[in-house]
Protein backbone atom coordinates (compact mmCIF):
# COMPACT_ATOMS: atom_id res chain seq x y z
CA UNK A 1 0.00 0.00 0.00
CA UNK A 2 1.27 3.37 -0.98
CA UNK A 3 1.83 6.39 1.49
CA UNK A 4 -1.35 8.03 0.65
CA UNK A 5 -3.03 5.19 0.58
CA UNK A 6 -2.37 4.09 4.23
CA UNK A 7 -2.89 8.32 5.21
CA UNK A 8 -6.72 7.96 3.02
CA UNK A 9 -7.24 4.71 4.72
CA UNK A 10 -6.79 6.63 8.65
CA UNK A 11 -8.85 9.68 7.09
CA UNK A 12 -11.55 7.21 6.12
CA UNK A 13 -12.13 5.34 8.95
CA UNK A 14 -12.41 8.70 11.02
CA UNK A 15 -14.87 9.91 8.61
CA UNK A 16 -16.98 7.16 8.52
CA UNK A 17 -16.76 7.07 12.76
CA UNK A 18 -18.05 10.83 12.59
CA UNK A 19 -20.72 9.77 10.24
CA UNK A 20 -22.16 7.33 12.37
CA UNK A 21 -22.16 9.82 15.71
CA UNK A 22 -21.52 13.24 14.42
CA UNK A 23 -20.35 14.19 17.49
CA UNK A 24 -17.37 16.18 16.51
CA UNK A 25 -19.22 17.85 13.47
CA UNK A 26 -22.35 18.76 16.20
CA UNK A 27 -20.50 20.15 18.73
CA UNK A 28 -18.26 22.22 16.68
CA UNK A 29 -20.93 23.61 14.82
CA UNK A 30 -23.32 24.46 17.73
CA UNK A 31 -20.48 25.93 19.22
CA UNK A 32 -19.10 28.44 16.39
CA UNK A 33 -22.80 29.70 16.40
CA UNK A 34 -22.80 30.06 19.86
CA UNK A 35 -19.38 32.10 19.77
CA UNK A 36 -20.35 34.46 17.24
CA UNK A 37 -23.55 34.75 19.47
CA UNK A 38 -22.02 35.65 22.75
CA UNK A 39 -20.07 38.60 20.64
CA UNK A 40 -22.78 39.88 19.03
CA UNK A 41 -24.40 40.67 22.53
CA UNK A 42 -21.02 41.54 24.13
CA UNK A 43 -20.28 44.12 21.44
CA UNK A 44 -23.65 44.74 19.51
CA UNK A 45 -22.27 44.60 15.67
CA UNK A 46 -23.94 46.57 13.82
CA UNK A 47 -23.04 48.36 10.76
CA UNK A 48 -21.15 50.93 12.14
CA UNK A 49 -18.37 48.70 14.23
CA UNK A 50 -19.40 45.46 12.02
CA UNK A 51 -16.37 45.39 9.80
CA UNK A 52 -14.01 46.17 12.55
CA UNK A 53 -14.71 43.65 14.67
CA UNK A 54 -16.06 40.54 12.91
CA UNK A 55 -12.72 39.38 11.51
CA UNK A 56 -11.91 38.79 15.14
CA UNK A 57 -15.33 37.18 16.25
CA UNK A 58 -14.52 35.37 12.99
CA UNK A 59 -10.99 33.73 13.83
CA UNK A 60 -11.96 33.53 17.43
CA UNK A 61 -15.05 31.02 16.57
CA UNK A 62 -12.65 29.00 14.08
CA UNK A 63 -10.14 28.73 17.06
CA UNK A 64 -12.32 27.80 19.60
CA UNK A 65 -14.68 25.20 17.96
CA UNK A 66 -11.52 24.34 16.20
CA UNK A 67 -9.93 23.20 19.50
CA UNK A 68 -13.09 20.98 20.51
CA UNK A 69 -12.48 18.69 17.26
CA UNK A 70 -9.33 18.63 17.34
CA UNK A 71 -9.42 17.42 21.44
CA UNK A 72 -11.53 14.57 19.77
CA UNK A 73 -9.16 13.60 17.53
CA UNK A 74 -7.20 11.50 20.03
CA UNK A 75 -9.41 11.38 22.76
CA UNK A 76 -11.65 8.58 20.98
CA UNK A 77 -8.39 6.84 20.08
CA UNK A 78 -7.15 6.62 23.15
CA UNK A 79 -10.82 6.15 25.02
CA UNK A 80 -11.87 3.15 22.86
CA UNK A 81 -7.89 1.52 23.12
CA UNK A 82 -7.46 1.89 19.02
CA UNK A 83 -4.47 4.39 19.63
CA UNK A 84 -2.14 0.90 20.05
CA UNK A 85 -4.15 -0.80 17.00
CA UNK A 86 -3.31 2.35 14.59
CA UNK A 87 0.22 2.40 16.32
CA UNK A 88 0.80 -1.12 15.29
CA UNK A 89 -0.23 -0.72 11.78
CA UNK A 90 2.74 -1.46 9.29
CA UNK A 91 3.37 1.81 8.55
CA UNK A 92 5.40 4.42 8.99
CA UNK A 93 3.96 6.86 12.01
CA UNK A 94 4.34 9.97 9.85
CA UNK A 95 1.29 8.41 8.50
CA UNK A 96 -1.08 8.75 11.84
CA UNK A 97 -0.20 12.42 11.81
CA UNK A 98 -1.32 12.89 8.37
CA UNK A 99 -4.55 10.82 8.25
CA UNK A 100 -5.30 12.76 11.48
CA UNK A 101 -4.55 16.06 10.31
CA UNK A 102 -6.59 15.55 6.73
CA UNK A 103 -9.55 14.33 8.79
CA UNK A 104 -9.66 17.65 11.21
CA UNK A 105 -8.83 19.58 8.30
CA UNK A 106 -12.18 18.48 6.57
CA UNK A 107 -14.53 19.11 10.04
CA UNK A 108 -12.65 22.23 10.77
CA UNK A 109 -13.37 23.12 6.86
CA UNK A 110 -16.98 21.51 6.94
CA UNK A 111 -18.12 23.94 10.08
CA UNK A 112 -16.15 27.35 8.57
CA UNK A 113 -18.34 26.14 5.40
CA UNK A 114 -21.62 26.21 7.22
CA UNK A 115 -19.79 28.98 9.32
CA UNK A 116 -18.93 31.49 7.01
CA UNK A 117 -22.67 31.72 4.89
CA UNK A 118 -24.18 32.22 8.48
CA UNK A 119 -21.99 35.28 9.19
CA UNK A 120 -22.78 36.74 6.17
CA UNK A 121 -26.19 36.63 6.32
CA UNK A 122 -26.44 37.32 10.02
CA UNK A 123 -24.06 40.49 9.24
CA UNK A 124 -24.58 41.43 6.08
CA UNK A 125 -21.04 41.29 4.65
CA UNK A 126 -19.31 39.59 1.96
CA UNK A 127 -17.09 36.95 3.81
CA UNK A 128 -17.42 34.45 1.06
CA UNK A 129 -15.09 36.23 -1.63
CA UNK A 130 -12.28 34.55 -2.44
CA UNK A 131 -10.13 35.92 -1.29
CA UNK A 132 -11.10 35.53 2.04
CA UNK A 133 -11.85 31.91 1.51
CA UNK A 134 -8.19 31.76 0.36
CA UNK A 135 -7.30 33.07 3.90
CA UNK A 136 -9.45 31.36 5.98
CA UNK A 137 -8.27 28.13 3.89
CA UNK A 138 -4.09 28.53 4.93
CA UNK A 139 -5.27 29.87 8.62
CA UNK A 140 -6.82 26.69 8.98
CA UNK A 141 -3.93 24.63 7.38
CA UNK A 142 -1.47 26.12 9.93
CA UNK A 143 -3.90 25.56 13.22
CA UNK A 144 -4.62 22.19 12.46
CA UNK A 145 -0.93 21.67 11.55
CA UNK A 146 0.21 22.88 14.84
CA UNK A 147 -2.69 21.25 16.64
CA UNK A 148 -3.07 17.87 15.73
CA UNK A 149 0.35 17.56 17.16
CA UNK A 150 -0.40 18.86 20.08
CA UNK A 151 -3.51 17.20 20.25
CA UNK A 152 -1.64 13.99 20.31
CA UNK A 153 0.70 15.31 23.06
CA UNK A 154 -2.21 16.61 25.63
CA UNK A 155 -3.84 12.86 25.41
CA UNK A 156 -0.68 11.85 27.52
CA UNK A 157 -1.17 14.64 29.86
CA UNK A 158 -3.20 14.22 33.42
CA UNK A 159 -5.52 17.09 32.46
CA UNK A 160 -5.73 16.40 28.58
CA UNK A 161 -8.43 18.37 26.73
CA UNK A 162 -7.74 21.35 29.28
CA UNK A 163 -4.16 21.25 28.12
CA UNK A 164 -4.61 21.58 24.43
CA UNK A 165 -5.62 25.05 24.57
CA UNK A 166 -3.12 26.35 26.80
CA UNK A 167 -0.21 25.01 24.68
CA UNK A 168 -1.78 25.69 21.32
CA UNK A 169 -2.95 29.33 21.63
CA UNK A 170 0.34 31.19 22.29
CA UNK A 171 1.95 29.50 19.49
CA UNK A 172 -1.01 29.84 17.37
CA UNK A 173 -0.46 33.66 17.58
CA UNK A 174 1.07 34.24 14.03
CA UNK A 175 -2.42 33.04 12.53
CA UNK A 176 -4.35 34.12 14.45
CA UNK A 177 -2.31 37.65 13.97
CA UNK A 178 -2.31 37.00 10.13
CA UNK A 179 -5.96 35.47 9.81
CA UNK A 180 -7.53 38.76 11.60
CA UNK A 181 -5.92 41.53 10.10
CA UNK A 182 -6.13 39.56 6.19
CA UNK A 183 -9.73 39.32 6.65
CA UNK A 184 -10.30 42.69 8.09
CA UNK A 185 -8.60 44.33 5.59
CA UNK A 186 -9.77 42.51 2.54
CA UNK A 187 -13.45 43.47 4.27
CA UNK A 188 -12.08 47.18 4.20
CA UNK A 189 -12.29 46.57 0.45
CA UNK A 190 -8.19 45.95 -0.10
CA UNK A 191 -7.47 43.47 -2.82
CA UNK A 192 -5.20 40.42 -2.74
CA UNK A 193 -1.99 41.94 -3.63
CA UNK A 194 -2.51 44.52 -0.62
CA UNK A 195 -2.32 41.49 1.92
CA UNK A 196 0.67 39.61 0.14
CA UNK A 197 2.63 39.70 3.18
CA UNK A 198 0.18 38.19 5.64
CA UNK A 199 -0.77 35.19 3.38
CA UNK A 200 2.83 34.74 2.44
CA UNK A 201 3.37 34.37 6.79
CA UNK A 202 0.62 32.21 6.21
CA UNK A 203 1.89 30.00 3.56
CA UNK A 204 5.38 30.11 5.62
CA UNK A 205 4.02 29.34 9.37
CA UNK A 206 1.95 25.87 7.60
CA UNK A 207 5.14 25.17 5.26
CA UNK A 208 7.24 25.23 9.01
CA UNK A 209 4.88 23.68 10.94
CA UNK A 210 3.90 20.52 8.95
CA UNK A 211 7.34 19.83 8.33
CA UNK A 212 7.78 20.31 12.12
CA UNK A 213 5.16 18.26 13.09
CA UNK A 214 6.15 15.32 10.40
CA UNK A 215 9.52 15.07 12.23
CA UNK A 216 8.38 15.24 15.96
CA UNK A 217 5.10 13.22 15.31
CA UNK A 218 7.55 10.51 16.03
CA UNK A 219 8.57 11.23 19.06
CA UNK A 220 5.28 11.98 20.55
CA UNK A 221 3.73 8.30 19.89
CA UNK A 222 6.65 6.16 20.48
CA UNK A 223 5.70 4.15 23.37
CA UNK B 1 33.88 11.49 40.58
CA UNK B 2 36.42 11.69 43.41
CA UNK B 3 35.89 13.49 46.93
CA UNK B 4 38.97 15.95 45.73
CA UNK B 5 37.79 16.77 42.29
CA UNK B 6 34.30 17.46 43.22
CA UNK B 7 35.24 19.24 46.39
CA UNK B 8 37.11 21.52 43.42
CA UNK B 9 33.73 21.72 41.78
CA UNK B 10 32.14 23.00 44.72
CA UNK B 11 35.22 25.65 45.27
CA UNK B 12 34.70 26.79 42.20
CA UNK B 13 31.12 27.30 41.52
CA UNK B 14 31.03 29.47 45.43
CA UNK B 15 33.64 31.73 44.51
CA UNK B 16 31.56 32.18 40.90
CA UNK B 17 28.92 32.69 43.18
CA UNK B 18 30.70 35.74 44.81
CA UNK B 19 32.68 37.27 42.22
CA UNK B 20 28.64 37.59 40.70
CA UNK B 21 27.30 38.73 43.51
CA UNK B 22 30.02 41.46 44.15
CA UNK B 23 29.84 42.18 40.03
CA UNK B 24 26.00 42.94 40.67
CA UNK B 25 26.61 45.32 43.44
CA UNK B 26 29.47 47.30 40.95
CA UNK B 27 26.34 47.31 38.07
CA UNK B 28 23.98 49.03 40.56
CA UNK B 29 26.14 51.28 41.21
CA UNK B 30 27.60 51.94 37.65
CA UNK B 31 23.87 52.25 36.23
CA UNK B 32 22.69 54.23 38.96
CA UNK B 33 25.06 56.60 40.14
CA UNK B 34 28.47 56.40 37.78
CA UNK B 35 26.27 56.08 34.42
CA UNK B 36 25.82 59.90 33.19
CA UNK B 37 22.26 61.25 33.03
CA UNK B 38 20.57 60.58 29.83
CA UNK B 39 20.83 64.93 28.93
CA UNK B 40 18.82 64.73 26.49
CA UNK B 41 15.31 63.41 28.45
CA UNK B 42 13.41 66.28 29.23
CA UNK B 43 11.96 65.71 32.73
CA UNK B 44 14.12 64.44 35.64
CA UNK B 45 11.75 61.64 36.20
CA UNK B 46 12.60 60.34 32.78
CA UNK B 47 15.75 60.80 33.44
CA UNK B 48 15.90 58.85 36.40
CA UNK B 49 13.36 56.42 34.82
CA UNK B 50 16.21 55.84 31.88
CA UNK B 51 18.46 54.41 34.66
CA UNK B 52 16.31 50.95 34.33
CA UNK B 53 17.64 50.66 30.58
CA UNK B 54 20.53 48.40 32.04
CA UNK B 55 18.32 46.25 34.00
CA UNK B 56 15.79 46.13 31.74
CA UNK B 57 17.80 45.57 28.38
CA UNK B 58 20.20 42.82 30.15
CA UNK B 59 16.82 40.89 31.89
CA UNK B 60 15.49 40.60 28.60
CA UNK B 61 18.85 39.00 27.03
CA UNK B 62 18.74 36.52 29.55
CA UNK B 63 15.20 35.76 28.96
CA UNK B 64 15.38 35.25 24.81
CA UNK B 65 19.24 32.98 25.66
CA UNK B 66 17.57 30.67 28.22
CA UNK B 67 14.87 30.04 25.89
CA UNK B 68 17.57 29.45 23.00
CA UNK B 69 19.08 27.05 25.46
CA UNK B 70 16.10 25.28 26.65
CA UNK B 71 15.35 24.78 22.72
CA UNK B 72 19.10 23.31 22.13
CA UNK B 73 18.53 20.95 25.14
CA UNK B 74 15.40 19.77 23.68
CA UNK B 75 16.94 18.86 20.29
CA UNK B 76 19.53 16.91 22.48
CA UNK B 77 17.31 15.35 24.74
CA UNK B 78 15.07 13.54 21.88
CA UNK B 79 18.38 13.11 19.67
CA UNK B 80 20.65 11.66 22.94
CA UNK B 81 18.10 10.64 25.13
CA UNK B 82 20.20 11.91 28.32
CA UNK B 83 18.20 12.85 31.36
CA UNK B 84 21.09 15.84 31.88
CA UNK B 85 19.10 17.43 28.73
CA UNK B 86 16.28 17.39 29.78
CA UNK B 87 17.36 18.83 33.23
CA UNK B 88 19.06 21.60 31.73
CA UNK B 89 15.97 22.37 28.93
CA UNK B 90 13.54 22.68 32.31
CA UNK B 91 15.85 24.70 34.38
CA UNK B 92 16.93 26.95 31.79
CA UNK B 93 13.33 27.20 31.05
CA UNK B 94 12.12 28.41 34.64
CA UNK B 95 15.22 30.85 34.82
CA UNK B 96 13.72 32.16 31.34
CA UNK B 97 10.29 32.65 32.54
CA UNK B 98 11.57 35.25 35.79
CA UNK B 99 13.66 36.85 33.35
CA UNK B 100 11.12 37.62 31.03
CA UNK B 101 8.76 38.92 33.67
CA UNK B 102 11.18 40.63 35.17
CA UNK B 103 12.01 42.35 31.96
CA UNK B 104 8.20 43.19 31.48
CA UNK B 105 8.15 44.54 34.65
CA UNK B 106 11.06 46.84 34.50
CA UNK B 107 9.66 47.75 31.23
CA UNK B 108 6.73 48.94 32.43
CA UNK B 109 7.84 50.73 35.39
CA UNK B 110 10.26 52.78 32.75
CA UNK B 111 6.87 53.03 30.35
CA UNK B 112 4.76 54.53 32.80
CA UNK B 113 7.07 58.31 33.14
CA UNK B 114 8.59 57.61 29.55
CA UNK B 115 4.89 56.95 26.94
CA UNK B 116 2.90 57.77 30.13
CA UNK B 117 1.39 54.26 29.75
CA UNK B 118 2.28 51.13 31.95
CA UNK B 119 1.27 49.07 28.40
CA UNK B 120 1.35 49.33 25.05
CA UNK B 121 0.62 47.24 22.35
CA UNK B 122 1.66 49.65 19.90
CA UNK B 123 5.38 48.20 20.46
CA UNK B 124 6.25 45.15 18.78
CA UNK B 125 8.94 43.82 21.73
CA UNK B 126 6.51 44.19 24.37
CA UNK B 127 3.73 42.22 22.73
CA UNK B 128 6.53 39.45 21.97
CA UNK B 129 7.88 39.22 25.06
CA UNK B 130 4.24 38.96 26.56
CA UNK B 131 3.60 35.84 23.58
CA UNK B 132 7.21 33.97 24.58
CA UNK B 133 5.88 34.21 28.15
CA UNK B 134 2.77 32.54 27.46
CA UNK B 135 4.64 29.96 25.19
CA UNK B 136 7.10 29.02 28.39
CA UNK B 137 4.18 29.28 30.93
CA UNK B 138 2.54 27.23 28.78
CA UNK B 139 5.58 24.44 28.59
CA UNK B 140 6.19 24.33 32.18
CA UNK B 141 2.60 23.54 32.89
CA UNK B 142 2.79 21.13 29.77
CA UNK B 143 5.47 19.41 32.46
CA UNK B 144 3.66 19.54 35.62
CA UNK B 145 0.98 17.36 34.08
CA UNK B 146 2.96 14.53 33.02
CA UNK B 147 3.60 11.97 35.96
CA UNK B 148 6.04 9.49 34.20
CA UNK B 149 9.67 11.00 33.93
CA UNK B 150 10.85 9.90 30.62
CA UNK B 151 7.21 10.98 28.78
CA UNK B 152 7.54 14.56 30.63
CA UNK B 153 11.27 15.08 29.09
CA UNK B 154 10.35 13.89 25.69
CA UNK B 155 6.57 15.71 25.37
CA UNK B 156 8.10 18.74 26.87
CA UNK B 157 11.05 18.78 24.54
CA UNK B 158 8.89 18.45 21.46
CA UNK B 159 6.85 21.48 23.00
CA UNK B 160 9.50 23.12 23.85
CA UNK B 161 11.18 22.69 19.84
CA UNK B 162 7.64 23.79 18.71
CA UNK B 163 7.39 26.96 21.17
CA UNK B 164 11.13 28.57 19.58
CA UNK B 165 10.24 27.88 16.44
CA UNK B 166 6.76 30.10 16.74
CA UNK B 167 8.59 32.85 18.43
CA UNK B 168 10.16 34.33 15.13
CA UNK B 169 7.35 33.78 13.64
CA UNK B 170 5.22 35.48 15.76
CA UNK B 171 8.12 38.47 15.76
CA UNK B 172 7.07 39.05 12.16
CA UNK B 173 3.37 39.04 12.51
CA UNK B 174 3.29 41.59 15.28
CA UNK B 175 5.94 43.43 13.42
CA UNK B 176 4.08 43.70 10.15
CA UNK B 177 1.00 44.33 12.00
CA UNK B 178 2.38 47.29 13.44
CA UNK B 179 4.04 48.37 10.38
CA UNK B 180 0.50 48.40 8.52
CA UNK B 181 -1.83 50.05 11.22
CA UNK B 182 -0.16 52.93 11.78
CA UNK B 183 0.14 54.05 15.43
CA UNK B 184 -3.04 56.23 16.66
CA UNK B 185 -1.27 57.54 19.83
CA UNK B 186 2.18 58.98 18.66
CA UNK B 187 4.71 56.32 17.48
CA UNK B 188 5.59 53.37 19.52
CA UNK B 189 9.13 53.38 18.47
CA UNK B 190 11.62 53.85 21.30
CA UNK B 191 14.05 56.01 19.15
CA UNK B 192 11.04 58.59 18.97
CA UNK B 193 9.57 58.60 22.16
CA UNK B 194 12.16 58.12 25.23
CA UNK B 195 14.95 57.57 23.29
CA UNK B 196 18.47 58.93 24.37
CA UNK B 197 21.87 59.01 22.72
CA UNK B 198 23.87 56.41 24.50
CA UNK B 199 27.34 58.01 25.45
CA UNK B 200 30.59 55.72 25.59
CA UNK B 201 30.16 55.71 29.23
CA UNK B 202 26.27 54.04 28.70
CA UNK B 203 27.61 51.42 26.18
CA UNK B 204 30.15 50.42 29.21
CA UNK B 205 27.30 49.83 31.43
CA UNK B 206 25.27 48.71 29.47
CA UNK B 207 27.94 45.94 28.57
CA UNK B 208 28.70 45.31 31.98
CA UNK B 209 25.20 44.74 33.19
CA UNK B 210 24.85 42.41 30.37
CA UNK B 211 27.84 40.66 31.01
CA UNK B 212 26.43 40.34 34.94
CA UNK B 213 23.42 39.23 34.32
CA UNK B 214 24.51 36.43 32.03
CA UNK B 215 27.23 35.25 34.83
CA UNK B 216 24.39 35.05 37.62
CA UNK B 217 22.23 33.03 34.49
CA UNK B 218 24.95 30.30 34.35
CA UNK B 219 24.86 30.43 38.39
CA UNK B 220 21.51 30.21 38.84
CA UNK B 221 21.48 27.29 35.82
CA UNK B 222 24.40 25.14 37.71
CA UNK B 223 22.08 25.89 41.01
CA UNK B 224 18.92 24.82 39.70
CA UNK B 225 20.78 21.57 37.93
CA UNK B 226 22.00 20.49 41.31
CA UNK B 227 18.48 20.71 42.60
CA UNK B 228 17.05 19.13 40.08
CA UNK B 229 19.30 16.05 40.52
CA UNK B 230 18.64 15.53 43.72
CA UNK B 231 15.36 15.94 42.77
CA UNK B 232 15.83 12.83 40.49
CA UNK B 233 17.54 10.96 43.37
CA UNK B 234 14.88 11.61 45.71
CA UNK B 235 12.55 10.24 43.43
CA UNK B 236 14.85 7.02 42.89
CA UNK B 237 15.00 6.47 46.61
CA UNK B 238 11.30 7.07 46.81
CA UNK B 239 10.85 4.51 44.10
CA UNK B 240 13.79 1.86 45.67
CA UNK B 241 11.53 2.33 49.37
CA UNK B 242 8.37 1.25 47.36
CA UNK B 243 9.74 -1.87 45.59
CA UNK B 244 10.86 -2.92 49.03
CA UNK B 245 7.45 -1.82 51.01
Amino acid sequence: MSFLRKVMAIVWKDVRAELRTKDILSSMLVFSFLTVLIFQFAFDLRTSVVNLVLPGVLWIAITFAGVLGLNRSFILEQDRGSMEGLLMAPMDRSAIYFGKLIGNLLFIFVMELVLLPLMTVMFNVSLLAPAILLVVFLGTIGYAAVGTLFAALSINTRAREVMLPVLLFPVMVPVFVAGVQATGRLLDGDTLADIARWVQLLAAYDGIFIAAAMILFDYVVEE
Amino acid sequence: MTAGKRSGRETFWMVLTGITGVLILIGLYMSLMWAPTAANLPTVNEQLAQRIFYFHVSAGWVGYVAFGVTAAASVLYLIKRQRRFDNIAVSSAEIGVVFTAANLVSGSIWARPTWNTWWTWDDPRLTLAAIVLMVYIAYLMLRNAIDDPERKARLASIYGIVGFISVPLSFVSVRIWRTIHPAVIGTASETSQGGFDMSGNMVIVLLFSIFTFSLLYFVLLHYRLCLEDQRVELEEYKMAALAEA
